[in-house]
């Protein structure tokens, strides 16, 4: 059942009783650059009871909101909520079903579609509780979305760093939700990952305090910065580069990416083709947008685009990565670094 | 010389951190205090930079950077040499910078 608030009224008899809902609507377009149509109409409010409302005549969202829908609809249904709306328009359904968020939404739909159609080049939204379960996603992920072993390493790297951050720090109730889709007319592939787990700010609090969502998510983009330790280079098991290098991924590609947790998200926009590509290792020197006061999201969403018209390889790619974490600490001149010995 | 083929272990992808850190634990670790240790990436396509963090990233902490003399990493490709390069260049910053100079 739904939260009740009870109001008393002065002057009046009567007890109002107001039920709250979690809401979200599905708009006709959601996707990073505009994901604010989306998050405009997230109410947050009661975990137990989500009303679910879309646009009637068509929709075409990003991953990042088939994972965040299909999240919020696990975590109802684990704290045995109720999951209400509207019906999805019969142009839109066909779409909803293949991501998964129809099934998530209600499990006994009983509607039937065609699952081999053309168009489908995407991962429906996928729940990942284990690292073994990642490990055999990434290994059915990309033949689904017919790319070339070189777009693939990014596509399976940033799902690795990704997960991998939801299940060592995120204590999420139920790991990671994931999707992934191709667009054909841009040629990108998108990402979504979200969790219902208690966000990176509480993540990073045992070694950093920070003042608000947003410093901990620019913290959390700094390479070598980990909520595990506060020593450079992190522990024997995080290095806290995973962001990092997943908004370097965006970036080379001169696409977008974002992270949302608590009630703030960074987004990375895209960057003019005119230019040369610079990743720096603070985010506040991207071409971005950070904002606070958003709907609360508890846990963490990320998003990202990348684009099959990189012209940069992975390698390249790589080496620009190697740079901006040289450039962001200060060596002592009379330090001699070893090198790996490549035989 | 100890040598470990890992892709036996993680197969073309390198990306699991908790089989990195079994290999460093029991392959690593034990035979690197007086023997040199051979880390082969054949058949490895991509690795991801946690994967390598978890796998050499205590051995050169706990050791010392002249660990290095006695670690060889064969038949790694240019992705892979690179994610390498990285991980023991912040490792050693660790190592030789004071965080309070960061």
């Amino acid at each position: 059942m739904p939260d009740l608030i009870y109001i008393k009224c002065p002057g009046f008899p009567v007890i109002l009783r107001i039920f709250v809902y979690m809401k979200i609507h599905i708009p006709n377009s959601a996707f990073i650059g505009n994901i604010e149509s989306f998050l405009n109409h997230f109410n947050p409010d009661n975990e137990t009871e989500l009303y679910v409302t879309s646009n009637q005549s068509w929709i075409s969202i990003h991953p990042l909101v088939v994972s965040m829908v299909v999240a919020l609809a696990e975590e109802v249904n684990l704290k045995g909520g109720v999951i209400t709306g509207e019906n999805f328009n019969a142009k839109s359904r066909p779409y909803l079903l293949r991501m998964g968020l129809v099934k998530a939404l209600n499990p006994n739909h009983g509607i039937l579609i065609d699952e081999h159609e053309s168009s489908g080049r995407f991962i429906p939204a996928r729940k990942i509780e284990t690292s073994q379960q990642l490990n055999q996603f990434i290994t059915d992920m990309v033949p689904l979305l017919h790319t070339t072993p070189e777009q693939a390493y990014p596509i399976k790297y940033v799902m690795s760093e990704l997960v991998r951050n939801v299940l060592e720090h995120s204590n999420s109730p139920f790991g990671a939700i994931v999707s992934a889709q191709y667009f054909a007319k841009s040629n990108r592939i998108s990402i979504g990952v979200a969790d219902r787990g208690i966000g990176i700010k509480a993540a990073m609090s045992a070694s950093y305090a920070t003042a608000s969502d947003l410093d901990a998510i620019l913290l959390a983009m700094r390479p070598g910065i980990t909520g595990t330790t506060k020593k450079i280079g992190g522990t024997e098991y995080n290095a806290g580069a995973g962001l990092f290098f997943t908004k370097s991924i965006a970036k080379v590609s001169r696409d977008f990416f974002l992270v949302y947790s608590g009630d703030a998200f960074f987004k990375l926009h895209k960057t003019n083709v005119a230019k040369p590509v610079k990743l720096f290792a603070n985010p506040n020197l991207d071409k971005a947008n950070a904002k606070s006061l958003l709907p609360y999201w508890q846990g963490t969403a990320v998003g990202i685009d990348i684009s099959m018209d990189i012209n940069q390889d992975f390698q390249e790619l790589l080496e620009l990565i190697r740079q901006a974490y040289q450039l962001d600490v200060k060596r002592a001149n009379n330090v001699k670094y070893k090198k790996p010995k490549f035989v | 010389m100890t040598k470990i083929e890992l892709y036996n272990y993680t197969g073309d992808f390198a990306e699991n951190k908790d089989i990195a850190k079994d290999l460093r634990i029991n392959c690593i670790e034990p035979n690197i205090v007086n023997d040199s240790v051979q880390l082969d990436f054949n058949n490895i396509t991509s690795a991801t930079q946690s994967f390598i963090h978890a796998l050499i990233s205590n051995v050169i902490r706990i050791n010392g950077v002249d660990v290095l003399d006695r670690l060889y990493f064969k038949n790694c490709n240019d992705q892979i040499k690179t994610i390498i390069n990285i991980v023991v260049d912040y490792v050693q910053d660790g190592i030789f910078i004071d965080p309070e100079d960061m």
